[in-house]
């Protein structure tokens, strides 16, 4: 019997359960994906925004505000790699002058630090890339940069070295209330029981309110495609770059990554499928053309991989975190669209706080421990810890990812330190290997075999993305041994 | 009979000539484009009876390597690739392996060796 | 052999154990560097690099006059420099190359038996290769599954490690690798349904269309390109549209194949972080350095040679270049910088490139020159000039974008030329 089961294992649930994991109480999360930040928090804009566009009053521009703040120590603790690169948004002549100063406004009421409207040569001067038609610019000091998946990885991984288990793969099909406890079945067959839910289930949590009880909330998911650029063009602007804002999300942006690449994108699109993370010609090239709006300079050769991410948005456009209206012991978390990944510590805070008015008792646990062990980054070190992290073990002299300077102890560490990857992008989303210019060419067949070793399986069923994705069909040579 | 032109690309080096040969009916008459003595007789076994050299690998057995790279020395009817093919998966050599060794005397009774095209050693 | 430390001084430091390297590192030690002051540094765990999954014949006819697959290749320059005994340390990768105060080259490398190297050379010969380029350089519009991967790395998995990447495959792009690829799927029991190619030419050779596809009835489409990929968890399909002239994908051209895999064969990238890390200038075209006859790139003291340099379509051309190098980074090492003027060199028109992108006056030797053409030309004349005069002009009767030409200029034509500029160009009959 669990206290808490945390249904969603994104950047959200991940937080959450953290967030839990200070307390005496046994905690699960249950991902319905085999790894964590599977959803929405895989693919985003990777955007720690400082709150200047939500509307003064919403849930969102507290969330957002609080969230943004909470985000230096938590990077710290978590060693997720956090940049306050500062947020520009574009102005291209008198009619965004308008929507400068509306952003201006609500930044000023939201309580948004140091934001301030600039003239297009000060934009330029803090800039030199920007267009030459820029006429003036809006400047958020607070905003930052963030990888989404890597946090999601570490406050999972941070919260399960607490105590909090993970079950993925557990899609949860049906839940029922009885007797004061939840018992959640997932798609295989298996149970949870716990005390308290929080429904987490991003994109999905409408349809999991619905077997939980709640038939209110009713989202839609948003595609949005990227390209990510090579490290070569990661300095071609400092700040985040957006362009004005319209009803269908904040524009184009221009953004380098903590990892030192080039971010563009989204585009903005409505639809009805939910797991439709295809990218499209046209969507590519409109990510291309009105990127190029706001930096003309960039080199869209340099691009190393599209991507397509969806966001789930709801008719009112704004947060809700709330106790269940119609069910006890629950919490329900949807609309989470953007700035969700930038309001997901406050979030998780509101939402636990939550859980202890309806009656969790949050007892603190003596041996709670925040910092979080990171995978060493090998390509990140100075000589003499090189030096020293070889001599402790000799795998992190062999580089297996050339592009991004990955080392074979990264590798398997990231096989069996919390969350443990299964797989060959669990591994690249935990140590960036494959994730460079060759596109894997050359690490692939390495990292393969290094994830059959470490997980004692055969080549053959090592996975991309686990279930039906195999890389390899077979061995070579099979009809002779049928012969 | 009636004399036929085909054109071939040859294959005896990276040059890659353009070779036009005139047939009749099924026998070789004669062809131009080719810029070397072995460009003809290309010309004519490819028209008459077409062979290719075979590369692949074995598996070895105990070696630093799972498989060794073979190639026929010499070349085989090419009808015969696919045979050949087949005998070679059946094959299990055990290390170590010299480069140039006979791996196989006679490949699918072409009276062609196979040998290996790089070193094995005990791994 | 000079023990292996932390910290080590060396005259010559070879950068990749593949042809390139280990014909270089052989041209020092027969040009007068002691093998002892020789260190190759090869990133794999061998000798012989990329051309040790290249099991298929076709390799040394110029240099050998024999046809050999890609290991014999690699063992004929491997043994030797084992006979020679030059010194190499396998398995190590180098991180950074920088150019010191006093003019000699910091390397760091790393290695899991030796862990982290510092090396001071006097010179450096650069010979990284190249990779192909992946999916997400094509920008492939689709889904993400697996079952895509670059002919390169398809080719280690059935050729080193024994595994089959998928049965039904269809190839986007004909470079040698693809076309090899095509075969070797094929002879492993694989069907490969078709190679599809954006420019309305192969970027193979002629000969590998013949006995790779042709031999086993693959049909190329020319002018054709994936416009999506199918797929949730691994490949179920690909559409593939015709392209225009501009090479854009005609709408209502699209046809489908189901197939389990994608394999890319669509151009090689030298692979020259070291080099732009180090402040190297290198030719936007080539992806390369700028270079002179000798291989001496625009840093004085290192060389680069091989495709780190541009991208070959013969390994006996890397062969040859890379002894340039070594041979120059001998000479270099014990005569110092000449006092030469350096020439200039334009490719024009539908001439792409021109390796070297300058030459040395006076010249000493004969200097070849190689280049590759944008598009196919038949019967042409490569004049090449220096302020209207012209020192070479000889008859193509085919340029192919897949095939790397060359002229020789001789000496003596050189030594009447001063200043200004060598052109090469074509003139068409």
């Amino acid at each position: 019997m669990m206290d808490v089961a945390v249904i969603g294992a994104g950047v959200v649930g991940a937080l959450i359960a953290r967030e839990l994991s200070r307390y005496q109480l046994d905690v699960c999360m249950l991902e319905k994906a085999d790894d964590v930040a599977m959803g929405t928090s895989k693919a985003n804009s990777a955007i720690v925004h400082a709150g200047f566009d939500c509307q003064p009053g919403s849930v969102m521009a507290k969330m957002n505000v609080r969230g943004n703040a909470m985000m230096d120590q938590l990077a710290r603790e978590l060693s997720v790699p956090f940049k306050r690169n500062g947020s520009m948004v574009l102005a291209f002549g008198e009619e965004d002058n308008g929507t400068l100063q509306t952003l201006l406004d609500r930044g000023i009421q939201n309580g948004v630090p140091g934001v301030e409207i600039v003239s297009g040569d000060r934009a330029r001067e803090l800039e030199p890339n920007i267009s030459g038609n820029v006429t003036a610019a809006l400047v958020a000091p607070s905003g930052g940069i963030v990888c989404p998946y890597e946090l999601t990885i570490a406050a999972a991984g941070n919260a399960m070295d607490n105590g909090v288990r993970l079950y993925t793969g557990f899609e949860v099909v049906s839940a029922d209330f009885a007797d004061g406890v939840w018992t959640l079945v997932s798609a295989a067959g298996d149970q949870v029981e716990a005390r308290y839910v929080v429904n987490a289930a991003g994109l999905f949590s409408d349809r999991v309110a619905v077997l939980l009880g709640d038939t209110e909330y009713h989202l839609f998911p948003r595609r949005g495609e990227y390209l990510l650029l090579d490290r070569d063009q990661g300095q071609m602007v400092s700040h985040t770059i957006f362009q004005c804002p319209s009803a269908m999300g904040k524009g184009i942006l221009v953004t380098p990554t903590v990892d030192g690449n080039l971010l563009l994108g989204p585009t903005s699109e409505n639809r009805e499928d939910r797991e439709d993370t295809e990218t499209t010609a046209d969507g590519l090239a409109t990510v291309a053309r009105l990127a190029a709006k706001s930096v003309p300079a960039v080199n869209l050769r340099a691009v190393i991989t599209s991507f397509t991410g969806l966001r789930s948005c709801s008719p009112g456009h704004d947060f809700v975190i709330e106790s269940s209206k119609n069910q006890p012991q629950l919490v329900e978390i949807t609309g989470i669209e953007s700035p969700g990944l930038s309001s997901a510590p406050a979030i998780a805070e509101y939402a636990v706080s939550l859980l202890k008015e309806m009656g969790l008792a949050l007892d603190e646990k003596a041996d709670f421990n925040p910092i979080r062990r990171p995978i060493p980054r090998f390509r990140e070190m100075d000589i003499e810890q090189r030096r020293a992290l070889i001599q402790e073990d000799a795998r992190f002299g062999q580089i297996i990812c050339r592009c991004e300077t990955v080392t074979e102890g990264e590798i398997v560490r990231a096989l069996h330190q919390n969350p443990p990857a299964h797989d060959l992008d669990g591994v690249k989303r935990r140590t960036r290997t494959g994730m460079g210019r060759c596109n894997g060419g050359f690490c692939t067949p390495q990292a393969v075999e290094i994830i059959a070793r470490e997980l004692g399986i055969p080549v053959e069923q090592v996975t991309k993305c686990g279930g039906d994705s195999r890389l390899l069909v077979g061995k070579t040579k099979e009809g002779g041994q049928d012969a | 009979m009636s004399e036929t032109v085909k054109e071939l690309t040859c294959i005896v080096c990276p040059m890659g000539c353009t070779l036009r040969v005139t047939m009749d009916g099924g026998k070789f008459v004669s062809v131009t484009g080719n810029s070397c003595p072995r460009g003809a007789k290309y010309a004519e076994t490819e028209m008459t009876a077409p062979r290719r050299v075979l590369t692949s690998t074995v598996r070895v057995n105990g070696g630093h390597l799972p498989l060794c790279p073979v190639r026929t020395k010499g070349d085989i009817p090419k009808e015969l690739l696919f045979e050949a093919m087949r005998q070679l998966d059946t094959l299990c050599v055990q290390a170590p392996v010299k480069i140039g060794q006979v791996l196989v005397e006679d490949l699918c009774g072409t009276g062609v060796p196979v040998i290996a095209t790089r070193d094995i050693h005990l791994g | 052999m000079r023990e292996i430390s932390a910290e080590m001084e060396r005259e010559l430091v070879v950068i990749g154990g593949g042809p390139a390297g280990l014909a270089a590192a052989i041209a020092a030690a027969e040009n007068g560097v002691a093998v002892d002051d020789i260190l190759i540094l090869e990133r794999e765990p061998e000798l012989g690099g990329i051309l040790l999954q290249c099991i298929h014949s076709g390799f040394g006819l110029h240099r050998f006059g024999e046809e050999l697959t890609g290991p014999e290749y690699a063992a004929r320059f491997s043994k030797k420099v084992v006979e020679m005994g030059i010194p190499s340390l396998l398995s190590t990768m180098v991180l950074t190359l920088h150019q010191m105060e006093d003019g000699c080259k910091e390397i760091t490398a790393v290695s899991s038996a030796h862990g982290l190297i510092r090396l001071k050379a006097r010179a450096v010969v650069l010979a990284m290769g190249c990779r192909e380029r992946g999916r997400g350089a094509l920008n492939i519009p689709g889904t993400r599954p697996a079952g895509i991967y670059t002919a390169g790395a398809a080719q280690k998995f059935v050729n080193i490690k024994g595994f089959m990447p998928g049965r039904r495959v269809v190839i986007l792009g004909s470079g040698d690798i693809g076309l090899i690829m095509a075969r070797r799927m094929t002879l492993e029991g694989a069907k490969v349904e078709v190679v599809a190619e954006l420019m309305p030419y192969s970027g193979g050779l002629s000969r590998n269309i013949q006995q790779c596809l042709r031999d086993f009835d693959i049909p190329l489409l020319l002018s054709h390109t994936i416009t999506r990929i199918h797929g949730k968890e691994r490949v179920t399909g690909v559409t593939i549209s015709q392209v225009d002239e501009k090479r854009r994908p005609i709408p209502g051209s699209e046809q489908y194949f189901a197939c389990d895999t994608v394999l890319l064969s669509c151009g090689l990238i030298p692979e020259n972080e070291l080099t732009r890390q180090a402040g190297i200038p290198l030719d936007p075209v080539t992806g390369g350095a700028v270079v002179g006859e000798n291989r001496e790139t625009e840093m004085a003291g290192v060389f680069a040679a091989g495709n780190v340099l541009h991208v070959h379509d013969l390994v006996d051309f890397v062969s040859a270049e890379a002894e340039l190098a070594g041979a120059g980074a001998a000479r270099w090492l014990a005569e110092g910088d000449g006092e030469e003027f350096k020439l200039p060199i334009h490719p024009q028109g539908i001439i792409r490139y021109v390796v070297p992108q300058t030459v040395s006056l006076p010249a000493k030797e004969d200097v070849r020159l190689f280049f590759r053409v944008g598009e196919v030309v038949d019967k042409a004349a490569v004049i090449v000039e220096n302020g209207g005069k012209v020192l070479y002009k000889g008859m193509r009767p085919r340029l192919l974008p897949g095939e790397m030409e060359s002229v020789t200029i001789k000496a003596a034509a050189l030594a009447g030329t001063e200043g200004g500029q060598l052109t090469v160009r074509l003139e068409k009959r």
